[in-house]
């Protein structure tokens, strides 16, 4: 064993080339194994025909592609996108603050970050059903105002698109926090203070030093919210009870319900394809990290 | 009005203190700075230097009971945005996402001024700090040295024309011979344009070489306020003795006055003379220090009349190019260093060796009598 191990170290340690490959290796494997063949894999049966009781049957057609772009799909494609895109924004607008407060707090810092990453001590599935009980008539929402006496009856809010952006927002607020965190953490403090001999009162040093600095995290954080919002399924599942159809519900159906799996994976691949284009325009056009903050 | 523009100060600190929790920084601090002085503020880590700093820019506000003034105005309630500064950080602080000349042109989008009337401005701030305008003006601060980040961060500051211009330990993360050069353009830039520069720095040599004054601080207190030849010649306590140039301090308990000089008794029988000191009595313990350079060695026996002498062995001989050090132990054990100008070892090398006997001879009026720290 060891005589084989220093032969190898011995053979790689002639050649440099490979040394980086080598150190690559695992999680390059890794990454093809659980990306690259099941993509593969999905490209496949997008283009196949459809089994009766699921599955593929041998063939090519494009037919599945072509229905995607049926206006009734698309009208959900438009939406899950609106959907995504505002749910970004409330995290984004109710994120900045907290992220903001946490790395400015010096003694409260580790107990909100650890508030923060809370939620994930317990599964997705059982948080966006505890909400259910939150909006439900009898919930916990609706027995507060009802007690304060801000409502004569039970708003109707399970259910609503309300609940489900509700949801979503929940779910991914963290991530916006986190990295818009990041960025105002290691912000060099002096900076506001030159700014403030320079001139500039609070509001325009936030405007002008401390916002765009933070870009970076911004950016990170909308596309770590955006994307999965995009994919989800759960909170428009369960809270908007399946009556605020988004992709996400689609192409679970077709895999699921409709047993159609050719038409969720063609499905599932327009949407790659959309997220990757709107990234790609996105991180090219103006939200380019600041230069000195890579 | 009272009193007529030139008289008032650039700057007044009126009993200032700031504690931060049990940490007293600043204590009692009082101080009046000239306008177009440069002043520094000298001392150690810790000593509270870059408080008084702070406090004078708005960055801290004085513990109740302290005012500073303006050019004659209380600001102590005062915004950093409000008291029109100017300052350069240690660490520069340029804006790492905005170009050399947004830089520069920070402050004056501040002030509000129409666009037209900034570029022209910015141009003429970089080549007042020696920066080519159409080389830098495009560059980002990452893209630039720490000499060059240096003058944009001064260009920055100078653009707006201040009365009052802030520097903390600005050239503190350059190298040697960048800041002997800085040093001198600083020194310039102040006299030419009639700034008042309010400078911080650690280094006592800095300090001696830029300031028209120099207040040394020590362990939140400022010990000694004077010129470069004051501070250096005539130091008050033995901390501003050891912490600007070297000292060769010995103590002492006064003996008589006669001829108006007194005698200082030491513990080994062995006496010197000081000049005449007011309020001195008999008995009375006194420490003074003495500039290595301004003692001599002599053979034993051979010390000019008329100067102290105390006998001693050579210990060491360090070499220091300009000058060489001897370090000589006397009779009492204390270590005295003489400073000799080298004269070229390879051609005519110091006479003193290791272990050799030695008499240290100084004039009287060469001791420095120090108060108690």
């Amino acid at each position: 064993m060891g005589r084989l191990r220093r032969r190898l170290l011995g053979w790689l340690w002639s050649r440099p080339a490979l040394q980086g490959w080598t150190l690559i290796a695992p999680a390059g494997g890794w990454l093809l194994l659980f990306f690259l063949v099941p993509i593969g894999i999905m490209v496949g049966y997008s283009v196949m025909r459809r089994g009766i009781y699921g599955g593929v049957e041998p063939g090519f057609t494009l037919e599945h592609y072509a229905r995607f772009f049926d206006p009734l799909y698309l009208a959900i494609l438009r939406r899950t996108l609106v959907v995504s895109a505002l749910c970004t924004l409330i995290c984004l607008v109710l994120g900045y603050p907290v992220a903001y407060l946490i790395a400015r707090s010096r003694r409260w810092r580790n107990l909100l970050l650890f508030l923060v990453v809370l939620p994930f001590w317990t599964s997705f599935l059982v948080r966006t059903f505890a909400m259910i009980f939150l909006f439900r008539d009898t919930g916990l929402v609706n027995t507060l105002l009802l007690r304060l006496g801000l409502i004569e009856a039970p708003l109707t809010l399970l259910y609503t698109p309300f609940a489900v952006m509700a949801g979503l927002v929940y779910s991914f607020l963290p991530f916006m926090i986190l990295p818009i965190y990041a960025t105002l953490e290691r912000q060099d403090l002096s900076l506001l203070e030159a700014a403030a001999v320079l001139g500039a009162p609070p509001a325009a040093r936030f405007r002008r030093v401390t916002l765009p600095l933070s870009m970076p995290g911004v950016v990170a954080g909308c596309l770590l919210v955006f994307i999965p919002a995009l994919g989800s399924f759960l909170p428009s599942d369960l809270l908007g009870g399946a009556k605020q159809m988004l992709i996400g519900n689609l192409i679970q159906n077709q895999f699921a319900a409709a047993r159609n799996w050719p038409f969720g994976s063609a499905a599932s691949l327009v949407v790659m394809a959309t997220v990757l284009v709107g990234v790609l325009a996105y991180l090219r056009t103006g939200h380019r990290p600041a230069p000195g903050m890579r | 009005m009272s009193a007529s523009a030139t008289t008032v100060p650039a700057v007044e600190f009126r009993t200032v203190s700031k504690a931060f929790g049990p940490t007293k920084a600043v204590e009692a601090l009082s101080l009046t700075i000239a306008r177009g002085e440069f002043f520094s503020l000298l001392g150690p880590s810790g000593c509270g230097k870059t408080t008084t700093l702070r406090l004078l820019a708005g960055f801290e506000t004085p513990d109740p009971g302290g005012e500073i003034l303006i050019h004659g105005e209380r600001v102590t309630s005062k915004r950093p945005y409000q008291r029109h500064l100017s300052m350069v950080f240690q660490n520069y602080a340029l804006f790492p996402h905005l170009s050399v000349e947004r830089n520069v042109a920070f402050g004056l989008e501040q002030r509000r001024m129409p666009a037209v009337g900034i570029r022209p401005r910015v141009r003429q701030a970089l080549e007042l700090v020696r920066l080519d305008p159409d080389t830098f003006s495009r560059r980002m601060p990452s893209q630039l040295s720490g000499g060059q980040r240096q003058r944009i961060a001064l260009a920055r500051a100078l653009v707006l024309e201040p009365t009052i211009l802030l520097l903390d330990e600005p050239l503190g993360a350059i190298d040697l011979k960048l800041r002997k050069e800085m040093q001198l353009e600083l020194k310039a830039l102040n006299q030419r344009l009639g700034i008042t520069f309010v400078y911080v720095t650690h280094d006592q040599e800095e300090a001696l070489t830029m300031s028209d004054r120099i207040a040394v601080m020590d362990r939140a207190r400022i010990v000694q306020v004077g010129t470069p030849a004051e501070i250096y010649e005539n130091p008050r306590t033995a901390f501003v003795a050891g912490f600007i140039g070297e000292s060769n301090f010995l103590d002492g308990r006064a003996g008589g006055q006669a001829g108006g000089r007194w005698t200082v008794r030491r513990r080994d029988g062995l006496s010197f003379l000081i000049p005449d000191q007011a309020g001195l009595r008999e008995g009375t313990p006194i420490r003074i220090a003495v500039r290595p350079e301004w003692m001599d060695l002599f053979l034993p026996g051979q010390v000019p009349a008329g100067e102290n002498s105390i006998l001693g062995t050579v210990r060491d001989v360090i070499y220091l190019g300009e000058t060489m050090h001897v370090i000589v132990d006397g009779a009492e054990a204390e270590a005295m260093t003489v400073a000799v100008r080298n004269e070229g070892q390879l051609i005519k090398p110091l006479p003193w060796r290791r272990g050799d006997a030695v008499a240290v001879g100084w004039l009287p009026e060469d001791c420095q009598v120090l108060e108690e720290a």
